[in-house]
């Protein structure tokens, strides 16, 4: 693409909204799945009884949920970035290109 | 036999050697079974269907387009279902329900490493990927730099994370089809280096993409009704499930002459955390490994060419990371499975009550148990049809990142016309398939344990820091990113070596004299790779440093909006 082409794009007040947008959607998504997992992970170092501890009067012990959560978690938290990009950030960078290409 | 089947224990080898069962295929030295005639009758129905697929897509692939991205035609649903095949290898589908049925909880542990990398990969590289590139990653890592020396680093990247995973896919299968199928190793070993080599040669991306598809539905479709019928005996109470196999594990230790109340922790320990975490440094480095090497997967990146868009690419990132974490807590249920079926039946065990075919067979006879023998035939030959699916899309990378990046770029300039890169990539996948055969039958007898995680570390720490700092980062120049590219590919491998499992459980070294003491050097090699591109594009005053950065607007334009974006077709 020339860098006129280029030039105008950014400077586009939409592009200068989504690219800051985004950006900041999807490092906060990521800084959140690093607290999740890590988190996990020096819960299972540091903590062990605390996941082997027993819930309720059988054998369920709370490390179960909290693994099948991290997995849900993970999905979801993909699900929730993937929602709002196909929506909202595409159509701001429908509207840029409309703008710009017309 | 007896003592090497011991030693290949999955979860011995998850905690001695840091292991990568999950994505590789860290089957150990296993026994050869009778021969299984349902479970060949199976995997040749599949064969046969697959190269019906194969000469479908032949007919297809006429451009280097077709040939690297299935001409970009791929629906988002599709390209999850064959990226979640690409991960889900044979290997974690048996060693992750062995690990569980062992230790439980620490086989969860293990699984969840291996999913945490897609939210990261769906946050800051798929779309991006999918705007920027056009057949390879180092399209992107390449895009505003000097093409050369960029394209050789990635090449390099690519090919060595490729030759790991292969060698530990090739092994994989010789041993499984020997547990399996009753055959030889040398038989599997040739049989998947000639039918990879033929789906790619002729399919090239279409009939790579479809394979992976078919096995992803089998696996997954196998593996529900596997963890249904399980359920299923139980009532779908996950405490019933639970309080049946803390009983029997308790059982089996009170049986081993253990006191009353020991017996009862052991049997307890199966819902906690065991030994699986050492020390939270080794904890930390390999979850860094696993969360990061996913995002530096050349086979895995590469997948998001062949979809026609930036919303299409992030569809199927969600729907492999969807299926991804379904399949892992599958697995886990049939883990559970096996230690309430199949470690109580007299019918699995030997005389010493250890697992016939040793204890990556878990899933196998419990396929036996809830299916019958006409399951089991069918499993089995999932099991295979896995590891072939993901060696395909392995030398498929491997072979774009020599005809596309290295021939096309690099020797001829860009100029090398389509039928030309298209032979050079057909060539090479021939060449990959002689490597990957003669390579799995010299690393029959080795430990192979450490390949994968090797993989995985190589592709954080060399191929993720480089695509991340060019596609995010203004100041990144070609020297900055070939030297660190480079500085993080070589102390990955490096560190491996010396690391407790290569240096003394693989080169027979005392134990203890390993220089480097981690299970795996991500936290160190990762941080290398990062600020080795950091220092050297920060001391970069060339003439070429200017022009980096001033393509940076430019680029950063285009990964955002996906104006310029190579186009649906490719063409």
């Amino acid at each position: 693409m020339e860098d006129d082409l280029a030039k105008r794009i950014a400077s586009h007040p939409k592009y200068q909204e989504l690219k800051a947008k985004r950006s900041s959607f999807g490092w906060w998504l990521t800084a959140a799945m690093m607290v999740v997992y890590y988190g996990f992970i020096l819960l299972v170092a540091f903590d062990k009884p605390l996941l082997a501890s027993r819930i309720g009067s059988g054998v369920m012990t709370l490390g179960m949920p909290i693994g099948l959560g991290v997995i849900v978690f993970t999905i979801v938290i993909t699900a929730i970035y993937v929602r709002r990009a196909n929506n909202e950030f595409d159509k701001l960078s429908d509207d840029i290109n409309k703008a710009v290409l017309k | 036999m007896k003592s090497t089947t011991k030693y290949a224990l999955p979860i011995a080898a998850l905690i001695g050697a840091g292991a990568a069962i999950a994505a590789g295929a860290d089957l150990g030295q296993a026994e050869k079974q009778a021969t299984n005639w349902t479970a060949i009758s199976m995997f040749a129905i599949f064969v046969v269907f697959t190269l019906f697929i194969t000469k479908w897509a032949a007919a297809k692939t006429k451009s280097a387009a077709d040939f690297y991205t299935a001409g970009g035609g791929i629906t988002g649903f599709q390209n999850g279902l064959a990226i979640a095949g690409d991960y889900m290898s044979a290997a974690s589908f048996l060693g992750i329900s062995a690990a569980v049925m062992a230790s439980g909880f620490d086989g969860l542990i293990y699984s969840i490493g291996f999913l945490v990398g897609w939210p990261v990969v769906t946050f800051l590289l798929a779309e991006r990927l999918r705007n920027l590139g056009k057949f390879t990653f180092a399209d992107v890592a390449a895009f505003r730099f000097a093409q050369t020396p960029v394209r050789v680093f990635a090449a390099s990247g690519t090919l060595v994370v490729v030759a790991f995973y292969l060698i530990a896919q090739m092994v994989g299968a010789g041993q499984l089809i020997k547990l399996l199928f009753g055959l030889e190793y040398m038989y599997a070993v040739v049989i998947v280096g000639v039918l990879m080599m033929v789906y790619v040669l002729f399919g090239g991306m279409t009939a790579t993409t479809w394979v992976q598809i078919i096995k992803a539905i089998m696996l997954l479709g196998g593996a529900t009704f596997m963890a249904f019928m399980v359920m299923a005996q139980f009532g779908f109470s996950p405490e019933a499930m639970f309080a049946k196999a803390v009983e029997i594990k308790t059982g089996i230790a009170a049986k081993a002459g253990k006191p009353e109340a020991e017996a009862a922790a052991i049997g307890f320990s199966i819902m906690g955390p065991g030994g699986f975490v050492k020390d939270p440094i080794s904890a930390i480095s390999f979850g860094m490994a696993l969360m990061f090497g996913t995002a530096g997967l050349p086979h895995i990146l590469m997948r998001f060419f062949t979809v026609p868009n930036a919303k299409e690419a992030r569809k199927s990132v969600l729907w492999a990371t969807t299926w991804i974490g379904y399949f892992y807590i599958l697995t886990f249920i049939i883990g559970f499975g096996a230690i309430t079926f199949v470690l109580t039946n007299p019918q699995f065990l030997d005389a010493k009550g250890v697992l016939l075919g040793g204890s990556n067979m878990a899933a196998i006879h419990l396929a036996n148990a809830v299916g019958g023998n006409v399951f089991l035939g069918f499993i089995s030959a999932v099991a295979f049809a896995t590891i072939l699916a993901v060696v395909a899309g392995l030398t498929l990378s491997g072979a774009s990142a020599v005809s596309h990046d290295l021939y096309a770029t690099v020797l001829k300039g860009g100029k090398a016309d389509s039928k030309a890169e298209l032979k050079v990539s057909r060539i090479t996948t021939v060449c990959l398939g002689f490597v990957a055969v003669i390579l799995g039958i010299a690393f029959e007898k080795q430990n192979i344990a450490f390949m994968v995680s090797l993989a995985f570390a190589i592709a954080a720490s060399a191929n993720f820091p480089v695509l991340l700092m060019s596609v995010l980062w203004k100041g990144c120049t070609t020297r900055g990113a070939v030297i660190g590219g480079f500085l993080g590919l070589i102390s990955s491998v490096v560190l491996t070596v010396v690391s407790p499992a290569v240096w003394e459980a693989t080169l027979g070294n005392p134990k203890g004299s390993a220089w480097f003491p981690y299970t795996s050097p991500a936290l160190f090699s990762m941080t290398i790779g990062f600020v080795g591109i950091w220092l050297f594009s920060v001391l970069d005053g060339s003439k070429r440093a200017a022009q980096d950065k001033a393509g940076f607007l430019a680029q950063q334009v285009r990964s955002e909006t996906g104006i310029g974006a190579a186009g649906a077709s490719g063409h």
